[in-house]
């Protein structure tokens, strides 16, 4: 028994490797990943993740038998004064429920990724640019898995920076693609930009917990909660709206959501797993990890709680107006991780990190099955352009209007086809089997339908809501609505229906690597609610240990069915707008004629984008001009020039002095000296 | 005895005659004999203050001059030439390429 013991404590000295192993297969593809050839570089990256989840699944054992976890010290790292930050990681139910999170759906995405992005190398014209792609992807694991072991607040913002530089450095992927050629990396400038706003408030929330609490250390802050809530409650305020800011910034939330729909300009796999399933979620485990701070100060809580529920129903709606099959799943998630906030916010952070897992199995399933047709459509793209080029062939052998149909042919190419643009697909449920029943079960579990993850995750945060915070209760009730509304109307588009374009009647089935990982997502997405299922509460007892004195919600039947109906209400009317008759070639949006001008709305993102250059960008474009034109370069920029103008003419008056003459020099000595003797005598 | 005074006027008389020929002078050899000069205007002062105040300090600082001279005059010549090689002259007015 007690060797036992020893064994399953043992584990725990294994934890500085859940970040060191994904490290090790980083600089493997840093250093080796050219002449490693694709195969061999994206296989140790998976290795790599693979074995970070073997570690967690080790941690999660060892916490089985001893549940309070504990704190592995790798070093020091601070000491300066009171401030005294080490390299600790903290092994909690909590932090391990995000490493299992992060590690497995990351390897999954990691396997799907060698499949996809051996295609994408090559549509982009750059396959040298392979292992580049998985050095960023450990990297991001790793920096990842510091986040969530972190045992501090200093150490957690590395893991915070790092995974928001590789966000950055995974949306410009592509630097020279993209609208006029910079569309990329203005995407990944602005999902920088924003971020650091965000990044601005976290920081802040630091300083003010050093400064009242003495500490950073998670434990030695949350001891203190209740005696710094009675001597100053506004100190708890500050603290936890600042951070509010910091979760805004990092899960898309409002106000500064704006970067994500932007960040669908990375490859695929990138947008599966850093902004859907892990990165962006890190806002909602920063709440529930500091729950100590939220619980003492519910006007903040509160605050959290409206900003998630009006982020849900805000990105719902955008959703249905898109017709980019990423940008749909890009404010799905906006609005997915409203539903986590929400919940967290209201105090529900059983509910919310359960949302958060089951998001995580769901949307990493929706954002690679969105990959897998895209890539199918390019296929078929590539497939009719050959088509065409050679139909045109044959013509020109045959007459001389042969001629004609060969410019016809290339006029058909010049013109940008865009491959994610779901009018021009339609009809791919019989060309792509796997990727449609994948779609289908991810489709259905972010619908809620019964008895999919989704349906468990969303209706626990709906009934605590109506206890906790009625008036959001409404908002994310709306939301789910529209959420099985958008989804609905976008497996229609895609999937059924007759092929809108060559490209569509032309898609092919991608190979194994990339749907067999679809096919374990889909099969969380199946199971994913056993994990909290009502009456058992295996998450809830399980995350007990880290977050105390957390009712178990119950169950209410007439809630579930309720949230049920809504959600086949959704898909319903979905299917009555865009399922009931085949949508045609070129077709305008069905809604456009009943919505008019809200579904013009829709479609422009209620000008958010617009709202924000007029209100701040435009603004601060024309605060720096003023400042450059008239403080710049009327006032400081004068006073240098001066400054160096005068060093310059006083240097060419000197040079005449060094005139290379010996005795002139002489002359100077002995001028000098007569001077010094002079002083001397006559002082 | 001979009043002090007498040394001190010859020791600034050939001290002067020193600094102007420096200055006066472009033959770097002459230049050379007038540094010369006024180092021994340097090392009589030394001795005829030795003498008055009866202290071997300033003897002792003459043979410390006449060394330093010693091994000043010997790099000189190597320098001078070396002056000579390159210019054909030693005027040191010609060797002015180093300036502002």
């Amino acid at each position: 028994m007690q060797l036992q013991e020893i064994v399953n404590t043992g584990n725990f000295g294994l934890a500085p490797w859940i970040v060191f192993l994904p490290l090790i297969g980083m600089l493997a593809n840093l250093l080796f990943g050219r002449s490693l050839g694709e195969k061999a570089s994206g296989w140790i990256a998976s290795l790599a993740s693979g074995a970070a989840f073997v570690v967690a699944l080790l941690l999660a054992f060892s916490l089985g038998a001893n549940p309070e976890g504990t704190t592995v010290t790798l070093g020091e790292w601070i000491r300066a004064g009171t401030l005294n930050v080490g390299w600790d990681f903290r092994i909690d139910t909590l932090s391990v429920t995000m490493m299992l999170v992060v590690a497995g759906v990351g390897t999954l995405i990691h396997i799907y990724a060698i499949g996809y992005m051996h295609e994408d190398v090559r549509h982009n014209g750059d396959p040298r640019r392979f292992p580049r792609f998985f050095v960023y992807l450990n990297l991001f694991i790793a920096a990842m898995m510091v986040l969530v072991s972190a045992d501090n607040f200093l150490m957690m913002f590395v893991g915070w920076e790092g995974v928001g530089l590789c966000s950055y450095l995974l949306i410009g992927f592509w630097f020279e693609k993209g609208e006029h050629g910079i569309g990329n990396v203005k995407a990944a400038k602005k999902a920088f930009v924003t971020n650091r706003i965000g990044d601005f408030g976290l920081l802040i929330a630091m300083f003010i917990i050093f400064w009242n609490f003495g500490s950073l250390q998670f434990d030695a802050v949350f001891e203190k909660v209740p005696e710094v809530a009675v001597a100053s409650p506004g100190v708890l305020l500050a603290i936890t709206l600042f951070m509010l800011l910091g979760v805004a910034g990092k899960s898309a939330q409002l106000p500064l959501f704006v970067w994500l729909p932007d960040a669908m300009a990375g490859p695929t796999p990138v947008s599966a797993l850093i902004h859907a399933a892990t990165m962006v979620t890190a806002g909602v485990y920063l709440v529930a990890r500091s729950h100590a701070l939220y619980v003492a100060a519910p006007s903040a809580q509160a605050v959290v709680a409206w900003v998630g529920g009006l982020t849900a129903l805000f990105a719902a709606t955008i959703a249905v107006g898109q017709s980019d099959i990423k940008k749909v799943l890009a404010y799905s998630t906006i609005s997915q991780l409203g539903f986590m906030v929400a919940a967290v916010g209201m105090g529900a952070f059983v509910a919310g990190m359960f949302h958060l897992v089951t998001h995580a199995f769901f949307k990493a399933l929706l954002f690679l099955s969105a990959g897998s047709v895209i890539q199918g459509m390019e296929h078929g793209e590539n497939a009719a352009h050959h088509a065409a080029y050679r139909q045109a062939a044959k013509n020109k052998k045959s007459a001389d209007r042969g001629a004609q149909a060969f410019e016809a042919g290339h006029a058909g190419e010049e013109q940008h086809f865009d491959p994610q643009d779901m009018r021009n697909m339609g009809g791919l449920r019989s060309r792509m089997k796997y990727t449609y029943w994948f779609y289908l079960v991810g489709a259905l579990a972010l619908a809620g339908v019964f008895p999919l993850a989704g349906f468990f995750s969303k209706d626990e945060i709906l009934v605590e809501a109506l206890h906790l915070q009625p008036g959001v209760f409404w908002l994310l009730l709306a939301a789910a609505l529209l959420t099985a509304f958008y989804v609905g109307r976008q497996v229609w588009m895609v999937f059924f229906g007759t092929p809108r374009s060559d490209a569509a009647a032309r898609a092919r089935e991608n190979p194994p690597v990339m749907t067999v990982p679809l096919g374990v997502l889909a099969g969380l997405a199946v199971l994913g609610g056993a994990l909290n299922l009502p009456g058992v509460h295996s998450l809830g007892k399980w995350l007990e240990h880290t977050i105390e004195n957390i009712p178990p919600s119950e169950f209410s039947f007439p809630l579930a069915g309720a949230a049920l109906l809504v959600a086949l209400a959704g898909l319903g009317l979905a299917w009555s707008v865009y399922g009931r008759e085949p949508l045609p070639k070129g077709f305008v949006d069905p809604l456009r004629r009943r919505l008019g001008g809200v579904f013009t709305a829709l479609e422009h993102k209620w000008w958010v984008d617009e709202l924000y250059d007029r209100l701040v960008i435009r603004p601060y474009k024309r605060l720096s001009a003023i400042l450059s034109d008239s403080l710049d370069l009327g006032f400081i920029n004068p006073l240098f020039d001066g400054l160096a103008a005068g060093t310059a003419s006083l240097a060419s008056f000197l040079r005449r002095i060094q005139n290379g003459f010996v005795r002139s020099y002489a002359l100077a000595v002995l001028l000098g000296a007569v001077a010094i003797m002079a002083y001397l005598l006559f002082r | 005895m001979v009043p002090l005074s007498y040394y001190l006027v010859l020791s600034v008389i050939m001290f002067t005659l020193g600094v102007i020929g420096v200055l006066v002078r472009r033959n770097a050899l002459v230049i050379f004999m007038c540094l010369e000069l006024m180092f021994n205007a340097a090392n009589l002062a030394f001795i005829a203050f030795a003498l008055f105040y009866q202290n071997l300090n300033g003897q002792v600082f003459v043979f410390f001059v006449m060394t330093v001279a010693a091994a000043e005059v010997a790099v000189g010549l190597a320098l001078m030439v070396a002056i000579f090689r390159t210019k054909g002259n030693i005027d040191v007015d010609q060797v002015s390429t180093l300036k502002g």
